[in-house]
């Protein structure tokens, strides 16, 4: 799940020389009363797979629009490859996009429709056809270039969408929900072909979707958006491990989230009261927040332990009984409830093959590690 | 209980039908009629076809029917010129000022009495002539300018709701492709909307086709159409001749609908086939 692509020199979000591709500069846009983008700025680099996630309108797919340049900013500017996008119409802009719904030209054959981005620029018809073929074997179509859309099936379509939005060698491809209307297993292969073509052409690309797990796979690095403001910026990781906000915590991932008040404010530790747990949270290290101020901590159902009896912890461990059992196969799901009369979420690997797991009303210790705890402060 | 429903149907289906067409049928039976008197059967020396030959041989019908055609014609392509850019404005312009004020003017011919239209349209042509010295009198030209005005507004509604129903982003891809938004127009949104701009030019052709009102306040000498003929022939007594013309027109008609029938046949049998080569295509596993 998270990203583990084996490249040891500095990623270029962290190399302060580096010059991003895409730049987006306190960029807003309103529509009539209601701000669609609020105050975004936002730096993309070569090579980049960018991915704005976020639910339906949060704003990200105005944000897209804006960098193909079917919406004009209210405020602010975008720069791509260091120019001023200001004013500039799609069809001049260095950069294809990929639409949600495909868009596929019904009236013209597969082929024709990958041809028509080049037949615009003027390229020759020999060059034409021998770019168009190459693409389409690209993503595995050569033979179907006769067909029109109508007759393919969704994969294949989206595989052509994908054909006529590279053709021209963009150097940034915009990504509208490129799997949205893919079904489950069909939208597994495709991530990881989408990821194969996107390192082989070297492409930067910047990708919409509602789907966390989809911008999990894809992403070299995920925007989370909400309310038209991007509340955290990083990797996929970075974003699951170290969230900065409630809402981000909750939105990627499932995740147990309990309101305390810092008791103990140490630079290296910190202890958070909780009347929700029935007891105080220690977590490893220092958090920078206003004493007695109102905090949360976010602990993720797969890093909490389940025993049946109290483990060899001083903190971060509390009684209650197991509510409910989900049976997943490789993992198993239990909602307990704390003697507070808090629930909370766990998720446990079945490891090896046993009869004697908790089963429902039993008594158990729900614990987690100091370095468990997340905390946030809004 | 089935029994009984089924004979309901068959009972308000046939009762239907009666309604619709025995007086047409009426009408063809009785262009076959060898007596002058349009009402009484000559039940001796019928049927007949010499009311077609007449009709063959007279110069008078032929001219308005040509005319009437000629009309038509030129009125269905030019309504379906500025229907087609009346409707993309109002699809695709978003809200702009005096779009509310646009929509209302265009579809105002519509709910507008003939009479008022062609009279509007009358006291229109005569101040232009006498103040731009054009149209010269009245006469084809006039004609078919009032027929266009009228005949837009439904070429207007017909494009206009293709045009909303049309996915935005196939024109948003071309452009993003590189096209510019003229080439845009031309090579992608009409031929998708072609279909609707032909049902368009059809109907507006039929409109005119048929129009006796507006055209009997535009008219000039020398400028009968088929309707105003066939009207002031009426006036004059039924001829049985009137019959044979009527059923020549309507059997145009039928076949037009036969023709159009087969046509969308063939269009759902294509439609059917694509589906069933995506379907295995989806079997191929992708």
């Amino acid at each position: 799940m998270a990203n583990t692509r084996p490249d040891e020199k500095l990623k270029p979000w962290q190399d302060p020389q580096a010059v991003p591709y895409v730049r987006i500069e306190r960029v807003t846009k309103r529509f009539g009363d209601f701000v669609a983008v609020n105050q975004v700025s936002l730096d993309i680099y070569q090579g980049e797979a960018f991915c704005l996630l976020g639910a339906s309108g949060c704003g990200k797919t105005t944000l897209l629009r804006m960098l193909a340049g079917f919406e004009d900013p209210s405020e602010g500017r975008l720069f791509i490859d260091g120019q001023d996008m200001t004013g500039i119409p799609p069809y001049e802009r260095p950069v294809n996009m990929m639409f949600q719904s495909y868009a596929l030209f019904p009236h013209m054959s597969v082929e024709d429709n990958v041809a028509f981005g080049l037949k615009q620029d003027g390229v020759p018809k020999a060059e034409r056809q021998e770019r168009v073929s190459e693409m389409l074997k690209l993503v595995a179509l050569d033979g179907y270039g006769k067909r029109r859309p109508q007759q393919l099936s969704g994969g294949q379509r989206q595989r052509v969408a994908l054909a006529r939005s590279l053709v021209k060698r963009p150097k940034l491809l915009l990504l509208d929900e490129p799997l949205g209307a893919l079904d489950k297993k069909l939208r597994e292969n495709t991530q990881f072909e989408l990821i194969n073509l996107q390192e082989k052409l070297g492409v930067t690309f910047v990708i919409v979707t509602h789907d966390q797990e989809e911008a999990m796979t894809l992403a070299s690095r995920i925007g989370v958006m909400n309310h038209g403001r991007i509340l955290q910026t990083g990797t996929p990781s970075d974003i699951y491990e170290y969230p900065t906000s409630k809402y981000v915590a909750d939105f990627i991932g499932s995740v147990n989230m309990f309101e305390g008040r810092l008791v103990e404010d140490e630079p290296d530790y910190v202890r958070i009261e909780s009347p929700e747990l029935g007891g105080t949270v220690y977590v490893d290290h220092g958090v920078s927040s206003a004493p007695d101020a109102k905090v949360w901590v976010a602990v993720r159902p797969e890093k909490v332990r389940l025993d049946r009896e109290r483990p060899d912890q001083p903190d971060n461990a509390f009684g209650g009984t197991v509510k409910e059992i989900a049976y997943l196969g490789d993992v198993s799901r239990y909602l307990v409830a704390l003697d507070s009369g808090k629930l909370v979420r766990v998720t446990q690997p079945n490891t090896d093959r046993r009869d004697d797991r908790v089963t429902w009303e039993e008594r158990v210790w729900v614990s987690w590690s100091p370095g468990a705890n997340v905390v946030v402060t809004q | 209980m089935n029994q009984r429903r089924s004979f309901f149907v068959l009972t308000a289906m046939a009762f239907g039908f009666a309604f619709l067409y025995i007086p047409i049928l009426s009408m063809v039976v009785y262009s076959f009629n060898n007596s002058k008197l349009v009402t009484v059967w000559d039940a001796a020396n019928s049927p007949t076809i010499k009311w077609y030959v007449a009709l063959l041989g007279d110069t008078q019908v032929l001219d308005a029917a040509k005319l009437s055609l000629k009309i038509a014609a030129m009125n269905a392509t030019g309504a379906v010129i500025l229907g087609t850019l009346a409707g993309l404005a109002l699809a695709r312009f978003g809200r702009f000022k005096g779009r509310t004020l646009l929509t209302g003017l265009t579809t105002a011919p519509m709910v507008m009495p003939e009479v008022i239209t062609g009279l509007a349209m009358l006291l229109l042509f005569v101040a232009m002539q006498t103040v731009v010295g054009w149209p010269e009198g009245r006469g084809v030209t006039t004609i078919t300018i009032a027929h266009i005005t009228f005949s837009m507004a439904y070429v207007t509604v017909v494009i206009q709701s293709r045009l909303l129903t049309l996915d935005e982003s196939l024109e948003e891809a071309a452009m993003d492709l590189g096209a510019r938004p003229a080439k845009v127009f031309f090579v992608i949104t009409l031929p998708i909307i072609f279909p609707a701009i032909l049902s368009g030019w059809l109907l507006a052709f039929t409109l005119s086709w048929d129009d006796l009102v507006i055209t009997s306040f535009v008219s000039g000498p020398g400028s009968t159409t088929l309707p105003q003929l066939i009207f002031s022939k009426v006036r004059l007594g039924v001829n049985p001749s009137i019959n044979a013309l009527a059923t020549v027109m309507v059997l145009l008609v039928a076949v037009c609908i036969v023709f159009a029938g087969i046509w969308m046949q063939r269009q759902e049998k294509k439609r059917q086939r694509d589906m069933q080569l995506a379907l295995a295509a989806n079997q191929e596993g992708e």
